[in-house]
């Protein structure tokens, strides 16, 4: 009995340290800004890794949900003979929910486990070590640019899905099941407005980049610097980023379209 | 890859990403550069609104010329006083026009639609609607129907 109390006990104040562990390390990230000339190229790089080359599985993704959305809108709306609203459906969906939190999952497991392993490899081989040794700060060097580099990248990657979603869209229904394409553009124009849908959607991104890739680079550095440990900090980043995205969409969700 | 080479195609990405917001707002959200200075406003009131709301459409022959700016409850009359941004260039409507609240489609959303009439002269910015008609009620019609009136 006292024994479960206690496990219970270790296993909150292991949460608490947790959670403040990477409060600090933010801090310590965001305080430790390089100098440009320094810290510009590095975030260059970063950039291209995590968000160059996740424009494929964003691109592919994009265009395969778009479609779908085309072709289910479609089959529902038809029964109401309603098929013209479609591109203000499929606008709404991908510009609010779809778009922003699709490519957030897609980003956690293409980009933020990348992260991980990599940040988690650097310290078991103890390359973040021997960079204190020289006098580098391993915060400012390695985990700064990549934490930038996510929280830029993700927005832009989204804006990007959405736009290719739409496209997706208009292929499906304009082209192939012979929708007017003047009403697809037109209700979709007079429904979707820039303040209140795009630019919540583009708020919620930045959220998004934001949670992700501070999950993803605080799990790599606080990972057990073994091969175990990687692995596990690895799926924790996939797991948590997930989680994290989906818990915040329906509370950003409510508190901006809700009406209360 | 070269750090030159890899600039160059990070650059492009953020320019896509750019491009691609613009496209939500200019083709999706249909967001013009427009300002409100080029409108006027004229009001109209109702009995029964029905449907409409702020940045609800109002046409002329089908054609959009305005939007719905606000919708207040007029304290004296105690009808819904609608005040509508018409488009400047359509500076011409006669003055013994009709507002008129219609349906696009059986479903579809309200608007606002102006019946033409004949008179010279032109209403002017801030000026009301002298006849207008509300919004069809579907249940009130059905009702009425059914009860024989």
């Amino acid at each position: 009995m006292m024994d479960n109390i206690a496990a219970l006990g270790r296993l909150g104040l292991d949460v608490i340290a947790t959670v403040g562990r990477a409060g600090r390390f933010l801090t310590g990230v965001l305080v430790g800004v390089p100098r440009p000339s320094v810290g510009f190229p590095l975030l260059v790089r970063q950039l291209y890794s995590v968000g160059v080359l996740s424009l494929a599985i964003i691109v592919v993704s994009g265009l395969f949900i778009g479609m779908v959305l085309g072709l289910q809108g479609y089959t529902i709306l038809s029964d109401y003979g309603s098929e013209a609203a479609i591109g203000q459906m499929i606008a709404l969906t991908l510009v609010r929910e779809l778009g922003p939190v699709v490519t957030a999952l897609l980003f956690a497991g293409r980009a933020g486990s990348a992260l991980t392993a990599e940040i988690g490899l650097m310290k078991a081989t103890e390359q973040l070590s021997s960079m204190e040794m020289m006098g580098v700060d391993p915060l400012r060097r390695v985990i700064a640019p990549r934490l930038w580099a996510g929280f830029i990248a993700l927005p832009i990657l989204a804006a990007i899905f959405s736009m290719v979603g739409i496209w997706g869209g208009m292929l499906v229904g304009v082209e192939w099941l012979g929708v007017f394409e003047g009403s697809f553009w037109g209700n979709m124009q007079a429904s979707v407005s820039f303040t209140e849908d795009v630019l919540n959607g583009v708020f919620k991104t930045v959220v998004f980049g934001f949670v992700c890739s501070w999950i993803a680079v605080f799990q790599g550095y606080d990972c057990v610097p073994t091969s175990a440990g990687i692995s596990s900090a690895t799926t924790k980043t996939v797991v948590y980023s997930s989680l994290a995205v989906l818990g915040l969409d329906f509370v950003l969700t409510a508190v901006m379209f809700g009406d209360f | 890859m070269a750090q030159r080479t890899t600039e160059i195609v990070t650059g492009l990405f953020i320019i896509a990403g750019l491009a691609a917001l613009v496209f939500l707002a200019l083709q999706v959200s249909g967001l013009s550069p427009k300002s409100d200075t080029d409108t006027y406003t004229l009001y109209a009131n109702f009995n029964d609104v029905g449907g409409i709301a702020p940045r609800g459409k109002v046409a002329m022959a089908g054609v959009t010329v305005g939007s719905v700016r606000s919708v207040t409850l007029d304290r004296e009359t105690l009808q819904a006083r609608v005040e509508l941004a018409i488009d400047a260039e359509v500076d011409n409507i006669p003055a013994d026009s009709a507002a008129v609240i219609r349906t696009s489609g059986l479903l579809g959303e309200q608007y606002i639609d102006i019946s033409i009439g004949g008179d010279m002269e032109s209403l002017q910015p801030g000026d009301r609607f002298y006849s207008t008609q509300s919004a069809m009620n579907l249940e009130r019609l059905i009702t009425n129907f059914a009860s024989g009136k």
